[in-house]
């Protein structure tokens, strides 16, 4: 009689634990939705090869092809702990391709800063070990030669150069390669995203927004007439790519 | 206490029944499935399992045994065709990457088209699913349908083709040991077909094995390589992808500068964007030993006029594809070593075990 009391009391304690667990400290999904904007005004499909954007260093300009990836989405809370969502997210901005990113590691309710990483750090940028990242249609290797590794972001379109013909330009961010070749060496051109507080109390909607003029504006304003291709082999363009991109996302809609 | 012992009887008895009815149900459908054709497992290769992602297998359309060699069948028979003289493989054939070293393949009719055959391989990795030049098929079978109506191809309908089938002696019972019907129709043809192209893979040129570590390259394809790879000589990769993308394409529509004014639209045509007109399919790099000419028109008939074309021979249209960098140039202007280099490197992607395969050759 005194174990089918004790456990009783054990059954009991162990459901109330969970009840007790999941009032205190419950549980969200949450959903990334990734938007993009030219100072404020929405990039949307038909605005691709069509709308011209002026950037600040006047060159007029039209956007192509715009796909990132950003990776281990960060929660602080006050106390400084972090839940980190491992893993990567890639996008094709323009025919809304994975824009909509909802992970399945859920966040407890509670009042964090949120952060992430544009393109992948050293630790996870590793050669060859993304399937998905090797395959069509993403095209988002980085030959050994170059450094090997992932490509974060190919923005790619035209833009008017000083002559006034239409010339391409490929913005390709990646890991800055100082040296090239079989040995190369390299230096990690990612950088982590700091979006500020968020406060979570239920399942919510969290918009990560894109300012693309942002890319070519601050701290180096752009001269696309001098730096218009063949980026990924020039070091000291990806470490300008990295410095600019530091501006360019900003934390939209969460509801 | 007679209440709970009544009430365990029911239950029990629930149970049974319940479990009977399931048994019964799993019987009955055996029986009007009856005979299971045998699965088959796709031969992924190893540097494709461990680099890209898996293949592309409708559920409804599983590979079989009894619908390969069904397919296979189908593909080199000529019987498709309106006057029972043109196979798949007249225009798709095994020795040219099943592809077609005429630029138009001639229909039955004697008419030809204005793009030049596809070749054949890897497919069932096309995780976009769109095939043609201008990707107007959104799967395999849908794929195989289409060349048997066409007037300037098979010439035939369906009704007529499914007629002639049928009437066969030996069509309609491997039919049914495909897909456990006699009755043939097009849906039915155009997966056997699939099934079969989908073994259509290409996975031994000395690329792969140098991949694999069995050999070395030669001094000119390791130069090759890097002239591929480097941004500010043929920067190729972008579109074809590097050594981590054994499929040697992105599967994507671009504009490469062929033309200044467009006489066949492509990608366009299809979707009716004219942001898209003029744009085609990458086409692999693999098998080009064996599939030329080249582009969608089959414009170039040897791989130097398509390296000459990327090196001097770009124009400009409005939908030019940036990736066409040298555009203003004419083109990236390769030195006759790197030309000659980048060729030794592309000719390494080819496979002749592939072509010679005796599982892929006339039945």
């Amino acid at each position: 009689m005194k174990k089918v009391l004790l456990l009783f009391v054990l059954t009991v304690t162990l459901f109330a634990c969970k009840d007790v667990d999941e009032i205190i400290n419950p549980n969200y999904n949450m959903t990334f939705n990734f938007t993009q904007n030219w100072d404020g005004e929405e990039i949307t499909n038909p605005d691709y090869q069509t709308t011209v954007y002026t950037n600040a260093n006047g060159e007029e300009m039209t956007i192509s092809k715009l796909n990132y990836l950003i990776s281990d989405i960060t929660f602080t809370d006050k106390d400084g702990d972090v839940t980190v969502i491992e893993g990567y997210n890639i996008m094709n901005a323009r025919d809304g391709v994975n824009t909509q990113y909802t992970p399945s590691r859920k966040i407890s309710e509670g009042e964090y800063t949120l952060s992430f990483t544009f393109g992948f750090d050293d630790e996870d940028n590793i050669d060859d070990a993304y399937t998905e990242l090797n395959s069509p249609p993403w095209g988002w290797g980085v030959p050994d030669e170059l450094g090997g590794g992932y490509h974060f972001m190919r923005l790619e379109g035209m833009f008017a150069d000083n002559t006034g013909t239409q010339t391409p330009y490929l913005y390709h961010a990646i890991r800055a390669a100082i040296v090239m070749g079989e040995n190369p060496e390299t230096e990690d051109t990612s950088f982590k995203v700091d979006l500020g507080a968020v406060t979570i109390t239920q399942d919510t909607s969290i918009e990560i927004k894109m300012n693309v003029a942002e890319w070519f504006k601050n701290p180096h304003q752009w001269n696309l007439n001098e730096l218009s291709s063949n980026l990924m082999m020039n070091a000291e363009a990806q470490r300008m790519i990295s410095a600019n991109g530091k501006s360019v996302f900003s934390l939209g809609t969460v509801e | 206490m007679f209440f709970r012992k009544t009430y365990i009887i029911f239950y029990v008895a629930c149970c049974c029944f319940l479990i009977t009815s399931c048994a019964k149900d799993e019987k009955d459908n055996l029986e009007d499935e009856g005979y299971e054709p045998t699965p088959l497992s796709l031969d992924i290769p190893s540097i494709f399992e461990e680099r890209i992602s898996p293949p592309v297998i409708p559920q409804d359309n599983p590979q079989t045994e009894e619908g390969v060699a069904l397919g296979k069948k189908l593909f080199f028979d000529p019987i498709l065709s309106g006057d029972n003289t043109l196979a798949c493989a007249g225009c798709h054939k095994p020795a040219e990457g099943f592809s077609d070293a005429r630029q138009f393949s001639p229909g039955i009719d004697g008419i030809e088209g204005s793009r030049n055959s596809m070749p054949l391989f890897n497919l069932a990795w096309n995780y976009q699913e769109n095939f043609f030049w201008d990707g107007r098929s959104s799967s395999l079978e849908n794929q195989a349908l289409q060349p048997v109506i066409d007037p300037i191809e098979m010439h035939n309908t369906w009704p007529n083709a499914v007629s002639s089938l049928q009437a066969t002696s030996d069509y309609p019972e491997l039919f049914s040991k495909a897909f456990g019907t006699e009755t043939i129709d097009s849906t039915l043809v155009s997966k056997a077909i699939a099934q079969f192209i989908r073994t259509l893979i290409s996975s031994n040129s000395r690329f792969d094995q140098f991949l694999r570590g069995e050999i070395e390259l030669t001094e000119s394809e390791r130069n090759g390589l890097q002239v591929f790879e480097d941004e500010n000589r043929g920067d190729c990769f972008h579109c074809h992808g590097d050594p981590n993308n054994p499929l040697w394409t992105d599967n994507d529509f671009h504009n490469n500068g062929l033309d200044e004014i467009f006489d066949d639209l492509g990608r366009g045509a299809v979707t009716g964007d004219p942001r898209e007109f003029g744009l085609f399919k990458t086409p692999s790099l693999r098998n080009l030993a064996y599939t030329a000419p080249y582009m969608h028109d089959g414009r170039f008939e040897t791989l130097d006029e398509v390296i000459d074309h990327y090196s001097e021979g770009l124009v400009y249209s409005e939908t030019i594809d940036p990736l066409m960098k040298a555009v203003g140039e004419g083109g990236v202007q390769l030195s006759e070593k790197d030309k000659a280099d980048l060729k030794a490197f592309l000719l390494s992607l080819s496979d002749e075990s592939f072509i010679n395969n005796q599982d892929f050759q006339k039945p």
